[in-house]
């Protein structure tokens, strides 16, 4: 509630999009294998102090649709097709050494291991103030200050002497700390956040994800959030859309998408993850098969083998994302009714 | 190692509550006493010296019935994985007895605890670690049946093996596969049918979903269920994942820095939770609604877990605890206990000594310091050369540990 209030409700009305992505697609090729197409066609805008949710399992696309609007997918090897306009300009065929400015400043980003994401040789206070050196061109001696005053806004306790720590001498939640000052330290108007809470203890994920909800509210700073996990998507997306197969199947805001969700996938999820809340005992209703079911989407729905209720047209033609007014879309010849 | 087969020192802390309980416990499996595992931490160039201890264990007791299921919950650090592995003796507990139906296996060694081993099974997290990337399902099948005499009938086995593979979802032409072949579900499929092929009374399952996707992970806790009543099993399950334990658990135990805190059955566990840990573990789940996400309340708690090789005096909770009362809580390690609650069954244990006044709104959160918490663990690494007390020379292992935490 507080996180959609406070949030400027109308901006996702009246503003325009910060960062604009359209038909976004990777292919990876590698020599004597077919070409695979990890995220097929993938639209959606963020707007400011919006908070966007991509959910979906290992293997839907989620991670690669992130690296590529960073840039950071290996040189060689794959194709991006599609544009990610950010503030007009699209950052898919930006120069490198002009993405790079853009990068840290503009847009930031947080992985799900903060670990392998720092370096462990330089401490953490050293590792804040080289951003803003980069971006800012601050001297290491103004800003080390601003580094100190970065960790404590994150919630790093005694900030002063944590700027001469090592990665190594600092928890999981931390280091997860750490990396969101470092990500801040430009004030990005765009952080896109991958499984930021994953690798960590659930009362600390509670942590992060009530400093990661402060943030939007308090400085509009607009949050891709690439999650698995549907109840972190549930309190904090403003819209999630649904993965499945590099294709986005669903999307809506959260309230309306969690209380009717249409697509089978989407149902199918829920479905099957054991809950705190509700009675216990009921067996789970589990999504029969795996990924490697999948059929292709060029002739058929990729989730068609897997599905709780396919008809025949599920297997001779593509579906398409068709919007209604109210901001919700859906992938489905046959979706589940709704139910309010 | 002192092992004792009567456990006069674990029975004695417990207390009458304990002797309540023993009369409803006929059937025990497991019956487990002041377990402790210590690890020690050595140090030097030429000789190693023991300079400390990561208490991963240290002191619970558990008791599993024939056929339940009970659950071991807690975040990472609490030791409940070196608990799970302890009970089977692949962890020789440094103290305490593990009576598995009848026998202590704590005090068995080497071909007799081997043999024993037949009866008690594990499955493990990453079934691609755990299964030899080498071996065909049918050998890794085959070779534990082979180890404990099951095998010697060649007709006999390849139907058991057929039996197999039927009861955990797989087809027959899996046996001639590697495990390579298999998705991430179709692999702990065939860590389960190997944990079953020797017909085990106890599994061990430690984090038997947490690498799988959602929507494969139910398919694996349906499995796990339907198994047990096919087979007559009794689980040890270990996760983090709340949501999964309450799913498939009968009794739940809540861990916390090498000791249980929390006992209950599982409906009454997420029902009413009474130690403070309990409530913000809780807490911090975040549920897949919206609206109840908006509406709920949260515990947070500051800081982070304590060092297991340094854990704090008194209640291991206090330094992070909301509740904490002043004195009591800093000396005094509260032990299991059953409360004086109205509509609290005596099968629900609580490690608190003032679970019935934080219940009552008698006491009522405090803020904590996460300072406190923070110093504690930096005077630890700022402070490794104090030498002659072995308490304080246990900063030494920061390194060796830190990796594997």
């Amino acid at each position: 509630m507080t996180a959609t209030a406070t949030t400027p409700g109308s901006s996702r009305h009246g503003d325009e999009p910060l960062l604009s992505v359209r038909d976004l697609r990777v292919t990876f090729t590698r020599q004597g294998e077919d070409p695979f197409t990890a995220v097929d066609g993938v639209s959606f805008d963020v707007r400011p102090g919006q908070t966007v949710g991509l959910v979906g399992e290992s293997g839907c696309g989620k991670s690669v649709t992130s690296l590529a609007i960073m840039g950071l997918l290996p040189a060689r090897g794959n194709r991006v097709e599609g544009t990610a306009t950010f503030e007009g300009t699209d950052l898919l065929t930006l120069a490198k050494d002009k993405m790079r400015d853009r990068r840290g400043r503009d847009i930031a980003m947080i992985f799900q291991d903060p670990l392998s994401s720092l370096n462990p040789v330089v401490p953490i206070g050293r590792q804040v103030t080289e951003v803003l050196e980069r971006h800012k061109s601050m001297s290491r001696k103004a800003a080390t200050p601003v580094a100190r005053e970065l960790l404590d806004r994150v919630g790093i306790p005694d900030p002063d002497r944590r700027l001469t720590d090592y990665p190594h001498q600092l928890s999981g939640g931390m280091r997860q700390r750490a990396l969101i000052a470092m990500a801040l330290a430009c004030e990005p108007r765009l952080l896109i956040a991958d499984e930021p809470t994953t690798a960590l203890d659930v009362t600390i994920q509670a942590q992060i994800l009530g400093l990661l909800k402060e943030l939007v509210t308090e400085s509009g700073t607009a949050l891709v959030m690439i999650t698995h996990d549907l109840g972190v998507v549930a309190g904090l997306c403003d819209e999630v859309n649904v993965l499945y197969g590099g294709r986005i199947v669903e999307r809506g805001r959260r309230h309306e998408l969690f209380a009717s969700p249409r697509h089978p996938y989407t149902t199918g999820l829920l479905a099957s993850i054991p809950r705190l809340d509700g009675a216990r005992g009921a067996p789970l209703t589990p999504i029969p098969g795996s990924v490697a079911d999948n059929l292709p989407w060029e002739h058929a729905c990729a989730f068609a083998p897997r599905c709780s209720q396919p008809v025949d047209r599920c297997t001779e033609q593509s579906p398409e994302l068709e919007h209604d007014d109210g901001g919700r879309a859906l992938r489905c010849f046959n979706p589940v009714e709704a139910t309010s | 190692m002192t092992t004792t087969a009567e456990p006069t020192d674990a029975a004695a802390t417990d207390g009458p509550a304990d002797d309540a309980r023993a009369h409803d416990d006929g059937d025990l499996l497991v019956d487990a006493r002041g377990v402790k595992v210590h690890f020690p931490i050595k140090r030097g160039v030429v000789f190693d010296k023991v300079v400390g201890h990561v208490y991963a264990v240290d002191g619970v007791d558990l008791r599993i019935r024939k056929g339940e299921t009970y659950g071991l919950v807690g975040e990472s650090g609490c030791g409940k994985s070196t608990l799970g592995k302890a009970i089977l003796g692949l962890e020789p507990p440094t103290d305490g007895s593990v009576v598995i139906d009848g026998t202590d296996v704590a005090s068995l060694k080497g071909e007799e605890l081997r043999k024993r081993r037949k009866d008690f099974q594990m499955v493990f997290q990453d079934p691609m670690s755990s299964l030899d990337p080498r071996q065909s399902v049918e050998s890794l099948l085959v070779e534990g049946m082979k180890a404990h005499g099951l095998a010697s009938d060649d007709k006999a086995t390849a139907s058991r093996l057929r039996e197999l593979l039927k009861a955990v979802g797989l087809p027959a032409a899996a046996l001639k596969k590697y495990p390579h072949e298999f998705s991430g579900g179709q692999r702990q499929r065939i860590g389960i049918a190997r944990a079953l092929a020797v017909e085990p009374k106890l599994i061990v399952a430690d984090e038997p979903v947490s690498a799988l996707d959602v929507s494969v992970q139910a398919q694996v806790i349906n499995l796990l269920e339907d198994l047990q009543d096919e087979f007559e099993l009794t689980y040890l399950v270990v996760a983090h994942d709340l949501a999964v334990v309450r799913h498939i658990s009968d009794r739940i135990g809540v861990m916390y820095l090498g000791g249980l805190v929390e006992e209950a059955g599982a409906d009454d566990l997420y029902a009413q939770p009474l130690h403070p840990y309990t409530r913000a573990l809780l807490s911090a789940v975040p549920v897949p609604d919206p609206t109840r996400e908006d509406e709920r309340e949260q515990i947070l708690l500051v800081g982070d877990l304590p060092s297991p090789s340094k854990p704090p005096p008194g209640c291991r909770f206090h330094t992070r605890c909301p509740w904490r009362q002043e004195t009591r809580c800093d000396d005094e390690r509260p032990q299991l206990r059953v409360l004086e609650i109205d509509g609290v069954p005596s099968s629900h244990r609580v490690a608190c000594h003032w679970a019935e006044d934080i219940e009552s709104g008698k006491i009522q959160p405090h803020h904590v310091d996460p300072t406190a918490t923070e110093q504690d663990l930096r005077e630890e690494q700022d402070a490794p050369h104090a030498v002659g007390d072995v308490e304080e020379a246990v900063q030494y292992q920061h390194g060796g540990h830190g990796a594997g935490s």
